[in-house]
């Protein structure tokens, strides 16, 4: 990056950085408040509608919810802010809640990860070369498939992929996330691992689980990213510099990257941020179909033993994840922008 | 310092755009002219009439699709029409440029303007990216932009829309090019920045010798910048001639109009008079004048029978009942 673009981004994040802590807070105490106000409670949930009041008010001492809320969201936080989520109540009693996290929000990320990847690379060519034959077979064709995409749901399509690829013809792995190869363990993302290890096998193993989930989840932000690519490369080209690059004689080369697909990228990218919400959602229905062990079965079995501790470790690192990608995304914006960062 | 083998060489030229439904539709309809090399010649007419598709013709930048060109534009012999996309590309920006009117949005917003200055030396000169650098900021210094090595990295954006469209000419005159098209340059900008537009314009195509199609919608524009003047109506030249007889004795009535509708400092108190009515009043020219709706003396010929263009003396001229010459 040229040394006149560093500067006003790196104080262009500054400045974000400072904004998502604000928002992450203010998400912290809404989190807090609306699971303590859901119906039933943890001590329900354990021990039952017919516990005697003396074993409800003992659990609830032992658990600290006998005091009053606002003492407890200041514990909360005093602890989170160290790292310590509390204990599981639920999903594995006694388990520490960040544990929890640990082991399955990799899975999850790895995923979305690959699944957004796989959407950006096939969408964004396809979206620039349906603008550029607009109205001819190719076009008309992605906008079908696009449109398919949009309306199939995610799990109906992880099934089909499921049937026909892993149970059907037996190309991939029907479910899990790697085989037992005894793998090394470092960061909990397995394809990671591998590499870093050099357990060669470990990474094949973890990308072959990872590929038919990773397709039908890519199915959500794919349609999405190649709808606005298509639509920001249609009104890119009506643009008058676009017509000023034609009258330069620069190539065909030059005028699609540097003209074209520069300014035609401004939206996508929005776009890619705000889709992490909705895969992040799919990645969950997906896991399911492929018993893929992410945060999927964790939350579904937290919420209804109204564990706490590890809802609000979950939910807090999703919506940290969000906030952290649209960060991201604010960088490139401004990277490619100069309007954004020069203001 | 002109000869007389032109360079560039308009002839019958016609754009028809198919429209859904419709029947198709004559942006230009059978026009002609020439430039000669180093020459300047004004395009002028009311909005509408077809200066910008007869530009966007000449350069080969009509969209792909929806529209039919025939005629031919000979640039220093060659056809333009029949060349191949990649010649075409080729040329432009080489040996035609051309500036837009709306200094603004012709500047790609988030590339560095020095960037776009070069890009076209990379393009034409075989030149690195590096080695442009330098002479683009000559350019820019040519064009009146202080400070170049540091204008040179900003971005549109940081600019004036005067300095911007001194860029725009920079661009235009980076390859040395033998023909600029400047359609309506200075419409976007102050009355100040136009002025200044147009006599930087006027001083750079004088030093290199590059002949210039000037198009406009303002007659004063064209009064102080060209040496030949071709009045387009409704897609047609209604009226042709050398700068000075031209304004002296406009002879077509909408030529006359125009004049007419241009404030003049020596003229204060006079009443402007504009011409009535609008483009939407137009008669197809298959049978009739199409200005006959508007025109100040119209006789019944006009709504019957096409005018055709006679040349006579250097002076062109579409119209069944000229204005009279005052003795
Ligand atoms: N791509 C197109 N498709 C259909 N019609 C078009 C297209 N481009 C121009 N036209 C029509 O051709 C006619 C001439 O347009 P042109 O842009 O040449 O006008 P102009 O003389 O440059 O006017 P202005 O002063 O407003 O720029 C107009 O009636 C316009 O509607
Ligand atoms: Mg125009």
């Amino acid at each position: 990056m040229p040394k006149e673009v560093c500067g006003p981004v790196l104080r262009y994040i500054i400045r974000r950085l400072l904004q998502m802590s604000g928002v992450i807070v203010v998400l912290s105490l809404l989190l807090f408040l609306w699971l303590r106000s859901l119906p039933g409670g943890t001590v329900s949930a354990i021990l039952g509608e017919r516990a005697t009041p003396e074993s409800r008010a003992r659990l609830e001492k032992a658990l600290g919810l006998d005091e009053p809320i606002y003492l407890q969201y200041f514990r909360f936080v005093g602890r989170a802010l160290r790292g310590e989520f509390g204990a599981s109540t639920g999903v594995l009693p006694g388990r520490d809640a960040f544990d929890i996290f640990l082991t399955r929000f990799p899975a999850t990320i790895e995923l979305s990860f690959l699944a957004i990847l796989i959407a950006v690379v096939v969408a964004i060519p396809l979206g620039y070369v349906a603008a550029r034959s607009r109205g001819g077979w190719l076009d008309n064709a992605s906008v079908v498939a696009s449109l398919i995409g949009v309306a199939v749901p995610v799990f109906f399509l992880a099934f089909l992929l499921k049937y026909f690829f892993a149970i059907k013809w037996g190309l991939l792995p029907v479910s899990g996330r790697q085989e037992s190869l005894g793998c090394t363990r470092v960061t909990g993302f397995f394809v990671l691992d591998g590499l870093l290890t050099r357990e060669f096998d470990c990474s094949w193993s973890a990308l072959r689980h990872l590929i038919l989930p990773a397709f039908a989840l890519a199915s959500i932000p794919f349609a999405v990213v190649f709808r606005i690519t298509r639509a920001a490369v249609l009104d890119v080209l009506d643009e008058d510099y676009v017509r000023t690059a034609e009258a330069k004689g620069l190539t065909k080369q030059v005028i699609r990257g540097r003209h074209v697909l520069r300014n035609a990228m401004l939206p996508v990218v929005t776009t890619i941020g705000l889709q992490v919400g909705a895969l992040l959602a799919g990645a969950v229905l997906t896991e399911k179909v492929f018993a893929f062990g992410g945060i999927g079965e964790a939350l579904a079995i937290a919420f209804q033993m109204r564990d706490y501790s590890v809802l609000q470790v979950l939910i807090l690192m999703a919506a940290t994840v969000f906030v952290v990608v649209n960060l991201l995304v604010d960088i490139s914006y401004a990277v490619i922008d100069p309007r954004v960062r020069t203001r | 310092m002109m000869s007389d083998a032109p360079l560039l060489s308009v002839e019958d030229l016609t754009v028809t755009f198919g429209r859904r439904g419709q029947e198709p539709f004559r942006a230009v309809d059978g026009v002609s002219f020439q430039v000669r090399p180093g020459q300047t010649v004004g395009l002028v007419g009311e909005s509408g009439c077809g200066k910008s598709v007869t530009s966007l013709a000449i350069m080969g930048l009509l969209p792909q699709r929806g529209n039919t060109v025939s005629g031919r534009v000979d640039f220093e012999g060659t056809n333009l029409l029949e060349l191949s996309t990649d010649d075409m590309r080729d040329r432009r920006g080489r040996d035609i440029a051309m500036v837009f009117q709306d200094p603004l949005s012709s500047l790609n917003p988030v590339v560095p303007v020095g960037v776009q200055v070069t890009e076209v030396l990379e393009r034409h000169r075989g030149m690195t990216r590096k080695a442009a650098m330098p002479v683009a900021a000559d350019l820019l210094r040519r064009v009146g932009i202080p400070d170049p090595d540091r204008r040179i990295k900003d971005y549109p954006h940081q600019m004036s829309g005067g300095m911007r469209q001194r860029a725009l000419i920079a661009i235009a005159l980076a390859c040395a090019p033998r023909l600029l098209i400047a359609d309506e340059p200075t419409t976007a900008l102050d009355v100040t920045i136009q002025a200044q537009i147009l006599a930087l314009l006027k001083e750079l195509v004088e030093d290199t010798g590059t002949a210039l199609i000037m198009i406009t919608h303002d007659l004063g524009v064209v009064a102080g910048l060209c040496d030949e003047v071709n009045v387009l109506y409704g897609g047609r030249i209604v009226e042709r001639g050398a700068r000075h007889p031209l304004f002296r004795d406009p002879r077509h009535p909408y030529t006359n109009g125009l004049l007419g509708s241009i404030p003049r400092l020596d003229a204060v108190g006079e009443r402007l008079t504009p011409i009535p009515g609008s483009v939407a009043d137009n008669l197809p020219w298959d049978h009739a004048c199409a200005f006959a709706p508007r025109c100040s003396q119209p006789i019944e010929r006009c709504t019957q029978v096409t005018p055709v263009l006679e040349e006579s003396f250097g002076r062109a001229l579409r119209c069944h009942n000229p204005v009279e010459v005052p003795r």
